[in-house]
């Protein structure tokens, strides 16, 4: 362990900075937040955030900074938490992140920033998610959107496409560059799965809306009811529209279905689709909004899968007064992919795991809706290409749950429209496009992809570290004019 | 905001809007669809475009009343706006020149159908072009449709207009007649476009029709548009919305479309008490829209 740097703010040593606990996240009682769709987490005060940032050791080489994605300078901007420069904090943040007010509540913190924490090892890791939380908040709160400054144009054109979390990062960071970016979203609303993925309970929409408000400022341009690929191609962006740069980062697109029986009768959903309904198209306000949603009230409701999508449908389900709620998961709880704090809130919640558990049908009632699910338990054997071990059915284990809706979360797929209109884009086997892991750029001249269009379902924050690196990429092709 | 430049009604429940989008203008191809959000609670509904015109930078639509938000749409008037408007959705209808094709439309299905009928004639085809409607004041694009046929023929149910009957007598005739017909392309109602299927599948005559399920995004997304094609899901919006007619699982078709039946039932019971004030609502959205600069 190292010695804190002399200018450091904190007035504790070392040693007393071990016993401060790690302050906790004040959040809605499960009883109270199952019936409303507010967000559960409610976000530190100031005190709160000061006593945690007190709880820092400084180290000289610094785990959490290295662990992020996006590089974002974990112990400066506690520092100024300590010091009680909240708003520097929050300009310290948006050196490396753009969406701080998201990242402070979709990260997996666990995997990055705080996984790798110092006092992770010793007592409990600082809570970092929570502290960029806090200043993104409080700097939402008090900034002036005319502080917002603006580069001088380089007079450089680049297109984004897609508003999610690898567009907006891209378009976040080539904007400061000086250069004019426009964003191109298939849907109605800005934010991509932030938006139609996300509940309100988990990210609000306002917080969305506001980043989204201050790239505007920074002189970000959307324009949204456009699907690239079939409203405008990539070539005729570049050709027709004068775009010197594209961006490609639509995300992973197409829901997966397991290809066993009884997938269409009525009350069996994708996650993209349930998922959708609620949070783009607020159905779970019907009839104030007009998009239907079933009654899911004192209906028994289960979702496929284990990660943050899957926990995000079932919980979303909870809120609609659904009876029983179960997460059907074919290997075991060690080896969910979802965020362990939502794990947790699930769990207090109510809902039920059945692991070790796969669905082989779905049941019907005779008149086409879904009536259960057929499965079989499952024991792990040995580790396959993912490295986790591989579940295998234990012959004449099968068994029913009577179900009303049954909710598919096992993953998505690559969309093709922008790889099938796009001459020249080289893919994978799985249709996912080709990108060098450092610059983004695909086989196509000033063309770069990232987040899940390349590399398939992943998360918020890694997307934004593609979206990071292409950024750099482009204004370095930008400026030097070779490929 | 997508501003109506002109909308009137062609039939009783049945308008037409000329609608100012430039870009789905551009891209437009018979077959092809949009989906649009009349207003920021609205849903989100597919219609199929009638037809474009590239220069102007707009598209046609052609809407029947039948829930609450194609009732709301056909409360507007030339002058108002669409919230959202996305396109061109969808395959566009395979072109070709295949001989002689029979093009059915069933009510306002013509709509749909007339696009593709005047692309095939242009292709070469001999174009026989059968229409059907309840009656006589629904039959619609008579005259549009008789310009891109080389033979046209109408049914009206209760026998108000031409021939008593439906538009599956005809292609029954057309068949016993010895008629060669190389492709059906039929658009209209789930049960039309299933009989059409059953007298086609016994003559092995290719067969397209053009399929309206629940969606969402339009772009393969969200897999809720999921039909049963040769027992195998496909999603209408991006492999779609015209599928082989004979691969179709019709009867899943029907129940899919009944899953939210009791919301639409409301929804329509609410739209008909609060139409004004829904109205009146979505005036005021539109001119707060005018004043941000109608911005996209």
């Amino acid at each position: 362990m190292t010695q804190p740097a002399a200018k450091s703010p904190n007035p504790l040593s070392l040693k007393e900075r071990m016993k401060v606990p790690r302050q906790p996240m004040p959040e809605q009682p499960p009883l109270l937040r199952v019936a409303n769709f507010k967000e559960v987490n409610l976000g530190y005060s100031e005190d709160f955030a000061r006593q945690e940032a007190l709880r820092c050791l400084e180290c000289a080489k610094a785990a959490c900074v290295n662990d992020c994605p996006v590089g974002v300078k974990v112990k400066e901007f506690v520092q100024l938490i300590v010091a009680g420069n909240f708003m520097e904090a929050a300009a310290k943040i948006r050196e490396d992140n753009v969406l701080p007010a998201i990242t402070g509540r979709v990260c997996p913190q666990e995997d990055h920033c705080e996984g790798g924490c110092l006092m992770g090892k010793k007592v409990t890791p600082l809570g970092i998610g929570y502290l960029e939380r806090f200043v993104a908040d409080y700097e939402q709160r008090y900034m002036d959107p005319r502080n917002i400054k603006r580069a001088s144009p380089s007079g450089k054109k680049v297109a984004i496409v897609g508003s999610g979390p690898s567009g907006l990062t891209a378009a976040g960071d080539l904007v400061q560059k000086g250069h004019e970016v426009h964003v191109f979203e298939a849907l109605h609303e800005l934010g991509g799965v932030l938006v139609y993925g996300i509940p309100e309970f988990r990210l609000p929409k306002q917080i969305i809306r506001e980043q989204i408000d201050y790239m505007r400022a920074m002189g970000v341009q959307f324009e949204t009811n456009v699907v690239v690929g079939k409203t405008v191609t990539i070539s005729e962006l570049m050709e027709e529209e004068g775009f010197d740069a594209v961006f490609i980062g639509t995300g992973a697109g197409s829901p997966l279905f397991m290809g066993i029986p009884g997938e269409h009768w009525n009350g069996v959903y994708s996650a993209n689709e349930f998922l959708t309904r609620i949070n783009l198209m607020h159905a779970y306000e019907f009839p104030k909004y007009d998009e239907p949603m079933l009654d899911f009230r004192g209906k028994d409701v289960a979702v496929i899968g284990g990660g943050n999508t899957a926990l995000d449908a079932i919980r979303s389900a909870l809120r609609l007064g659904a009876g029983k709620a179960y997460v059907i998961y074919r290997r075991s709880e060690a080896e969910m992919p979802a965020r362990k704090e939502e794990v947790k809130h699930a769990k207090q919640e109510g809902i039920e795991f059945r692991v070790l558990t796969n669905p082989i049908e779905f049941l019907s009632d005779g008149k086409g809706w879904l009536s259960g699910v057929r499965c079989v338990r499952m024991e792990l054997g040995e580790p396959d290409a993912s490295g986790r071990r591989r579940p295998v059915p234990i012959e004449g284990s099968e068994f029913e749950v009577p179900l009303s809706v049954a909710v598919i979360a096992v993953g998505t797929s690559a969309n093709p429209l922008i790889q099938s209109t796009t001459p020249g884009l080289a893919t994978n086997k799985k249709n996912y496009i080709e990108a060098d892991p450092m610059t983004q750029r695909t086989s196509r001249r000033g063309v770069f992809a990232g987040g899940d269009i390349v590399t398939g379902s992943a998360t918020v924050i890694l997307a934004m570290g593609a979206g990071r690196r292409a950024a750099k990429s482009i204004h370095e092709y930008l400026t030097a004019g070779t490929w | 905001m997508y501003k109506i430049l002109h909308a009137e009604f062609i039939a009783p429940g049945i308008k037409r809007f000329v609608i100012d989008a430039p870009r789905i203008a551009r891209k437009q191809q018979p077959g092809q669809f949009v989906i649009l959000r009349v207003y920021e609670e609205g849903e989100r509904i597919p219609l199929t475009i009638e037809k474009s015109d590239p220069e102007r930078g707009t598209i046609n639509i052609v809407v029947q009343s039948i829930g609450k938000t194609t009732n709301l749409l056909n409360s507007l008037e030339s002058g108002d706006g669409i919230r959202d408007i996305v396109g061109p959705l969808g395959r566009p209808s395979e072109i070709g020149k295949f001989g002689t094709v029979v093009v059915m439309g069933g009510g306002v299905g013509t709509a749909m159908a007339y696009p593709s009928a005047a692309a095939l004639k242009r292709a070469g085809n001999r174009v026989i072009t059968i229409l059907g409607a309840r009656s006589k004041d629904l039959v619609i694009l008579e005259r549009e449709m008789r310009e891109v046929s080389d033979a046209l023929m109408v049914t009206t149910d209760d026998g108000t207009y031409a021939d008593k009957g439906f538009v599956t007598d005809k292609l029954r005739q057309l068949v016993e007649n010895g008629t060669r017909i190389d492709l059906v392309l039929a658009v209209g109602p789930i049960p039309m476009m299933r009989a059409v299927a059953d007298i086609t599948r016994k003559e092995n005559i290719r067969t397209m029709v053009s399929l309206n399920p629940i969606m969402i995004d339009g772009t393969g997304m969200c897999g809720g548009c999921r039909v049963l094609i040769d027992g195998k899901s496909e999603f209408a919006c991006v492999d779609g919305p015209e599928f082989d007619a004979h691969r179709i699982d019709f009867a899943v078709l029907v129940q899919r479309n009944s899953m939210y039946r009791v919301a639409e039932q409301k929804s329509m019971g609410d739209f008909q008490l609060e139409r004004e004030s829904l109205l009146e609502k979505v005036h005021a959205e539109q001119a707060e829209c005018a004043l941000q600069g109608g911005g996209r």
